[in-house]
């Protein structure tokens, strides 16, 4: 009777720790595949990023490159890190903070033409306040180009 | 003259914090009644000390006290009264001592309503309520003063965050903090418990109401939070996963967890050292909570960089309460000892099994929200997790814990038999088969997901209603004297599981059958959404008191006549130069529509967004019914008879370990 009990104890301490398993890998399964990257226009240029997966991308919106479709939804406009720059196309109304010259982040995939067809765009809810992805995508541009000065931290 | 007032009553408030601190648990541990009985008056003292500090900086804000640094960047002189109070909390300064201070006021409540506990056992827990105390008043003063002069000062403030100005910003932060610090009290029960070796069933039974308080506040709050992003942010979500949103659940999560686990405590003795590790971990979250999203690292991990003293205070805080109370843990805990036993299948096991799948879902969350942030830290990339992480993640761990929900309360403790069990549920479980299989259908259209989500509504429900008619049938006694005769506590459960299975069948439809158009609109055009028209009336300019708008108008008329109109607002906020959306909504039981104007575009025309959200309101109504149940819990009789009864428990308990 006693070494049943112990026994169906063991058992149950395996089952749950089976199913604690189950649970740890099914959760870094699920973050590995949603995992979501992020670049800057110059390493889209250079093709470093996926071809077939989603990833964000962040810079700054080009002084009059936003141009509206017929149907007033669909829009069109230029993402820079100042060194390179990426022509994003979204259909839908965008955030109430976009504006041209400020920072912005788009998430979506990169089409075959090299135009980044985007499916959410974010600007954050603060006059100067910089989306941390856009303010990255500058710093990284500005030191590839001051390769001989060491960029303040 | 009154920001230096609060400035001294704060570094007071430290002062008795310390004492607070330390007289009493050394008192405790050396059986000196007389340092013991210190706690009360330090606690109360304390209390009036954060109060005044409190005070000082609300008239700040009043009088528009713009020599104070906290004050100009916060508000501004034309920013309505209500609003420049509710600014007190509006930053990182004032967010903290609003933490100090409902802290505080938790003190101050334990040190009033512990008369039946135990002298030395009410010491420690007023104490490390003083440690932690001393932790937040020891990083105001240092490097978050809220008092700072600014010299010279600014004319006028920068204003509150547009974001902010709304009424939710009056009651969701202090209600959301009611119940992060909250969870402040089951902390120290469990320091208390681990330092004097007592951790017992009368211990469980003093912490519950503490701790279910706590949760009721929590889930209020979040409500609260959710809520306000619906009809604030415009685009008709109601969660986001976003880290701050995250930032809350954590705790909710594993307070959730606690207060069932305490349940088992109290009633069966067993789950001791868990319980008290939940406690650790739910008030572990609610300070790692705060800070995620006070300190600014979420806008930036080297937000820290440009003040590293804060950065390292809070990193020393954390270490030393999480790190503190876990070595403590693994010292004490072993000498807890184990509870009554229970069989395979019994209630114990279900709620065993339901606080290991919320322990792991606040584990999910907590990985979802920690490691990007990691990463960018490190410098390793720039990543983000968003929704698609989180709902792969919870749909399967809540469908078992959902199910067994619709289980747990109907198994007997110790010992309850399958088949039984099976012959029980068999009803709820027909019911709910096919109102899962049947009911989209009539709704117009079936998925997995919509099955899925109404049968575990539906399971709940069902197994809630067979439970109740179970309970008062049979005897002889009127209806509602039959209703009074059970436990308040026991009805209290009953509603807060009722209150999951409403908001469950909020999600399910508002996530099945919600619709949205976004089109271009000129006067006098019509849209068309979920059988209702749409007809748009125009733009016309109005002005508020710190902010111009564009206020838009769309009659809804479902064939022919009018059932409402919604307005809409797009503010320019003209402090910060910033734009805002105020959604225009007509909430409803069986749906809200919901309408919020875009941008305006050539020719007088306006991009505008419409959302049909079916039974959306029931996501909220259902959190209400779970802060009801918590409330009629804690007013059950025997937490208010509780001396006597903690005897008669006593001896019952120790009768049925024999």
């Amino acid at each position: 009777m006693v070494f049943k009990a112990r026994h169906k104890r063991f058992v149950l301490i395996g089952i749950g720790l089976a199913l604690v398993g189950l649970a740890a890998m099914l959760i870094l399964n699920a973050f590995q595949s949603n995992m979501v990257f992020f670049y800057t226009p110059s390493q889209v240029e250079k093709g470093e990023v996926p071809k077939d997966t989603g990833f964000r991308i962040g810079g700054l919106v080009v002084e009059r490159s936003l141009k509206r479709g017929d149907d007033g939804l669909s829009v069109s406009f230029m993402i820079t890190d100042t060194a390179k720059t990426v022509s994003v196309i979204y259909k839908g109304v965008l955030p109430d903070l976009f504006k041209e010259g400020k920072g912005v982040v788009a998430q979506g995939k990169l089409g075959v033409d090299g135009i980044f067809n985007a499916s959410e765009v974010l600007a954050k809810h603060d006059e100067n306040y910089m989306p941390p992805e856009a303010a990255e995508a500058l710093k990284r541009a500005q030191a590839q180009s001051q390769t001989l000065v060491i960029p303040a931290k | 003259m009154i920001p230096e007032i609060g400035h001294f009553s704060l570094i007071l408030a430290l002062l008795v914090a310390l004492a607070l601190g330390t007289f009493p648990i050394i008192g405790a541990a050396s059986g000196n009644a007389v340092w013991m009985g210190l706690a009360r008056p330090l606690a109360r003292t304390q209390f009036l000390l954060i109060a005044i500090a409190f005070a000082c900086l609300a008239y700040a804000f009043a009088s528009m006290d713009y020599s104070v640094a906290y004050v100009a960047t916060n508000s501004n002189s034309k920013l309505p009264i209500q609003f420049r109070i509710a600014a007190v909390w509006g930053g990182h300064e004032g967010s903290l001592l609003l933490w100090a201070m409902i802290l505080s006021i938790w003190t101050v409540a334990v040190s009033i309503f512990s008369k039946h506990l135990p002298d030395d056992m009410r010491a420690r827990i007023l104490g490390v309520m003083g440690l932690i105390s001393v932790g937040f008043l020891l990083f105001m003063l240092m490097v978050s003063n809220p008092f700072e002069r600014l010299i010279p000062a600014a004319l006028d403030g920068r204003d509150l965050n547009p974001l902010l100005q709304d009424p939710g910003m009056i009651f969701h932060p202090p209600m959301l903090y009611m119940g992060y610090v909250g969870f402040s009290v089951a902390f120290a029960f469990a320091i208390a418990a681990l330092l004097g070796g007592q951790l017992d069933a009368a211990w469980a039974r003093w912490s519950r109401p503490w701790t279910t308080m706590a949760w009721v506040f929590l889930t209020l709050g979040i409500m609260g939070g959710s809520n306000w992003a619906y009809y604030e942010l415009g685009w008709g979500g109601w969660w986001f996963w976003d880290a701050v949103e995250n930032a809350s659940f954590m705790p909710w999560l594993v307070g959730t967890a606690l207060i069932h686990s305490l349940a088992v405590t109290e009633k069966r003795g067993s789950f001791k050292a868990w319980t008290v590790l939940l406690a650790i971990c739910a008030f572990s979250l609610s300070l790692l909570g705060t800070f995620l999203v006070r300190s600014g690292v979420l806008t930036s991990v080297h937000a820290f960089a440009t003040d590293p003293r804060r950065g390292l205070f809070i990193l020393v805080f954390l270490v030393v309460v999480i790190g503190g109370s876990l070595a403590l843990f693994a010292w004490r805990a072993p000498t807890v000892g184990r509870g009554g036993k229970f069989a395979v299948v019994s209630r114990e096991s279900f709620l065993l099994a339901n606080n290991v799948l919320l322990a792991v879902a606040a584990f999910s969350v907590l990985l979802g929200t920690l490691y990007p942030l990691f990463l960018d830290a490190l410098s390793f990339g720039k990543i983000s997790v968003g929704p698609p992480y989180f709902d792969t993640v919870f749909v399967p761990l809540m469908t078992p814990a959902l199910f067994l929900m619709g289980i747990g309360p109907i198994a007997r403790w110790k010992n309850s038999s399958l088949p039984e069990l099976a012959m029980r549920l068999r009803w709820a479980f027909g019911v709910s088969v096919a109102t899962a299989l049947i009911l989209p259908v009539l709704l117009g259209h079936w998925t997995p997901m919509i099955g899925l989500g109404l049968f575990l509504a539906f399971w709940i429900f069902a197994n809630s209603v067979n439970l109740v008619y179970q309970r008062l049938r049979g005897t002889e006694q009127p209806l509602f004297s039959r209703i009074t005769s059970i436990p308040r506590s026991w009805w209290g459960m009953v509603i807060a599981h009722l209150g999951i299975a409403v908001f469950a069948l909020g999600v399910t439809i508002v996530k099945g059958f919600e619709s949205e158009i976004a089109v271009r609109m000129l006067p006098g055009e019509v849209a068309h959404l979920a059988g209702y028209d749409f007809t748009f009336k125009g733009v016309e300019e109005i002005q508020g008191p710190n902010y111009t708008a564009s206020r838009g108008q769309l009659l809804v008329t479902k064939n022919g006549a009018v059932r409402t109109t919604l307005s809409s607002e797009k503010r320019l906020y003209t402090v910060q130069n910033m734009p805002m959306t105020e959604a225009g909504i007509s909430p409803a039981i069986i749906h809200d529509l919901y309408a919020s104007l875009g941008e305006p575009l050539e020719d007088g025309a306006w991009s505008v967004r419409i959302y049909y959200k079916p039974m959306v309101e029931w996501i909220w109504f259902g959190c209400l019914m779970m802060g009801l149940g918590g409330l009629l819990a804690i007013s059950d009789r025997r937490y208010r008879m509780r001396k006597r009864l903690a005897k008669e428990a006593d001896l019952k308990l120790n009768e049925a370990l024999v």
